[in-house]
């Protein structure tokens, strides 16, 4: 039986939180949605006061956040997991309502899966479901096309993570990331 | 059933206009079609989150703007919020204003903010009353033993 995919959904609007559950319920996804990134890394076991529950009953797949929250922002959360051993192989991807490019830039250099802009669309779910299943089921040596940022408002608003968005893509240096076989 | 048909031939106009005069955006369609069985009041559930979140919102820019010293930073950030919560339910007008509204807050321009801010109330109540009136018009036609037709 194939497992479910499990996203954390961090945003501290009300309407938001809400519809980006019912987008990931509708995508097949487990969500667990919480309203702040001190939330999300209680949840994930990275707050200083709690020790970490049984981290795989939790498995988290993907973590999706806002990037304007209070007290501590979207940006300042992907830092946090992606500085932790534990949690660093979990994409993260960044929404935002706001579509400028140096902070596409950080947030990507940051190590962001993608950065969608606001509102989320049904498509730009499911297809970060897919393209994150298809790198867990084939891990690749380089980490490729899909970091771009997104707001894709031609035809091709579902483009495969298999062709090369070239035009989308921010001018910002590869990771590398190395894959031990 | 003719009834039924006023009311749904009533409906279709209605959520029509809504589109054509701006009112509301794509987004809001795209929480239609999240809409099934298993989730039949999700756009009602959202908009009504939108309404009791937006409240709270105009009150907060309210005071914010009647202080004595205006603190643009923090009316920046309701607008942003409310700019962010229009646009995620497609009440397209609200979040155009609301853009309006946050140049204002960057020039630091009280007069202007105030008076955009009235717009932005103004397009919000509008709004609201629209979303209503189609809610009701969608209770209407269930309780006349109809269904709601799909608009595309």
């Amino acid at each position: 039986m194939a497992q479910e995919f499990h996203v954390l959904a961090v945003d501290d609007s009300f309407v938001d939180r809400k519809v980006i559950e019912r987008l990931l319920k509708v995508s097949s996804c487990k969500v667990t949605a919480v309203e702040s990134a001190g939330r999300a890394l209680q949840y994930l076991g990275l707050d200083e006061e709690r020790s970490p529950v049984e981290f795989d009953e939790l498995k988290v797949n993907m973590i999706i956040t806002d990037y304007s929250m209070p007290e501590m922002t979207g940006y300042d959360l992907l830092k946090r997991i992606k500085g932790s051993k534990k949690l660093r192989e979990i994409p993260v991807v960044i929404m935002s309502s706001e579509d400028i490019q140096p902070r596409v830039n950080r947030c990507l250099e940051e190590g962001a899966e993608e950065y969608l802009v606001k509102p989320v669309k049904l498509s730009d779910v499911v297809r970060l479901r897919d393209f994150i299943l298809r790198q867990k089921a084939h891990p690749q040596t380089e980490h490729n096309s899909m970091k771009r940022k997104s707001r894709d408002e031609s035809p091709n608003a579902g483009c495969s993570a298999s062709t090369s968005c070239d035009h989308l893509r921010p001018s910002i240096p590869k990771r590398r990331k190395i894959v031990q076989l | 059933m003719e009834f039924v048909g006023q009311l749904q031939r009533q409906f279709v106009q209605f959520s029509h206009s809504l589109f054509d005069e701006g009112f509301l955006d794509d987004q809001f369609q795209q929480l239609q079609k999240l809409q099934d069985e298993s989730n039949p009041d999700f756009v009602l559930e959202v908009v009504s989150l939108f309404f009791e979140d937006s409240e709270k919102l105009l009150n907060n820019l309210s005071i914010a703007l009647q202080q004595q010293i205006v603190d643009f930073k923090q009316v920046d950030s309701y607008v942003h919020q409310f700019k962010g919560s229009s646009s995620s339910i497609g009440a397209q007008r609200v979040k155009n204003v609301c853009v309006h509204l946050r140049s204002f807050c960057e020039e630091q321009n009280l007069e202007r903010c105030v008076m955009c801010f009235q717009q932005v109330k103004h397009e919000y109540y509008v709004v609201k009353n629209k979303l209503e009136t189609l809610f009701r018009l969608e209770r209407q036609i269930v309780e006349a033993g109809g269904t709601v037709p799909f608009i595309l």
